[in-house]
């Protein structure tokens, strides 16, 4: 243990410092997303099964959250956003914190592989790994597209979960894993923002803090351009039907119109449209996701065949 | 450190007590589910 940690830690460490350090709210978002991915997939797993698998995704996201923090807590307590975590507020240990994470994600990999199947395990360590230690260790203080690269992490669990119920792969998973990658730059550039100053004192390399904002607002529009036509294309693989068409459509052109008005936005010492955008973006992966499960509960049919 | 997280009966102590009970319950949770889960493989494996 180290003298700074000991001198920091100043009272009992407690079940909800342990809940903390799991991200709960990022976690809540994979759970769904991955939840997604089994509904939709074609073929059929037993309850427990597709339980295991959802539970597995939630507890190595968590330990990926929980690994991130504890690499991360030097910069942590310099921003304003991140300073009441766990470590920073003293209340956990950072070694705590690196054996809870690393003993949960092996726990969760090694569950998936003895009664999941072999590939939902394989990406669920792939997806911990990148997290970890290609974006946490390498990309986030290094490159400005570190959450490009790193988004790839966040966007998986949809193909987690489609392999977890047919043992492989195909397009329709790819494209919800694409949607979600597309999505993840615009959705923290927006945070990124109004985080700028936060981010600058951290001396970590976001893109408004190395290219400026004018550049970065151009980035999050390029992006949500892209990202629109994306959004509807689960309509026309044969995964999507009338419902997601139309909401996906829906969220597609409003993250568009927020997009194109934080492109416009003067104001750059509150940026409410970035974080109106911010809040959009949420929904985005929310409604359409949505959409998607309660057309597969309700057996109604697709739009393409 | 703080004196109270010596005090077996004071908040720091119930702080353990929770903690304790929480992994105690998780460790539970993990052996119920290793047990269901390997029902449901055998009876997959054996087309019960």
């Amino acid at each position: 243990m180290a003298v700074t940690d000991t001198l920091s830690f100043t009272r009992v460490t407690t079940v909800g410092d342990f809940f903390a350090l799991l991200k709960p709210r990022v976690m809540s978002l994979v759970v769904f997303t991955g939840l997604a991915g089994i509904v939709v997939a074609p073929g059929h797993v037993h309850p427990l099964t597709a339980f295991t698998a959802l539970l597995c995704i939630a507890l190595a996201a968590g330990a990926s959250g929980a690994l991130n923090m504890a690499y991360d807590s030097d910069i942590d307590r310099i921003m304003t956003r991140t300073a009441t975590r766990p470590i920073p507020m003293g209340h956990i240990v950072r070694g705590d914190a690196l054996t809870f994470g690393w003993a949960i994600s092996a726990m969760s990999v090694a569950t998936m592989w003895l009664f999941v199947n072999e590939l939902a395990a394989g990406l669920l360590a792939f997806t911990v790994f990148f997290y970890v230690v290609v974006y946490t260790l390498g990309l986030k203080r290094r490159t400005p597209q570190n959450i490009v690269i790193g988004g790839l992490a966040g966007a998986l669990p949809p193909a987690i979960g489609w392999a977890a119920v047919t043992g492989s792969l195909s397009l329709a998973p790819v494209v919800m894993v694409a949607i979600i990658f597309m999505w993840t730059p615009p959705h923290f550039w927006a945070l990124s923002l109004w985080r700028c100053e936060d981010y600058a004192r951290a001396g970590i390399p976001m893109l408004p803090v190395v290219k400026g904002k004018r550049t970065t607002r151009i980035h999050i529009f390029v992006y949500t351009l892209l990202l629109a036509p994306l959004g509807i294309v689960p309509a026309f693989i044969g995964l999507g039907g009338m419902l997601y068409l139309v909401l996906s459509a829906t969220m597609g052109f409003w993250m568009l119109l927020e997009a194109f008005a934080t492109l416009r936005e003067k104001d750059e010492e509150r940026e409410p449209a970035a974080k109106r955008l911010f809040g959009v973006s949420l929904l985005y992966v929310f409604v359409p996701f949505l959409a998607l499960i309660a057309e597969h509960l309700l057996h109604l049919p697709p739009l393409w065949t | 450190m703080d004196d109270n997280s010596f005090d077996k009966n004071g908040k720091a102590g119930r702080e353990r007590r929770k903690r304790n009970i929480a992994l105690a319950l998780a460790l539970g949770g993990v052996v119920i589910l290793f047990y269901l889960m390997s029902i449901v493989q055998w009876h997959e494996n054996t087309g019960h």
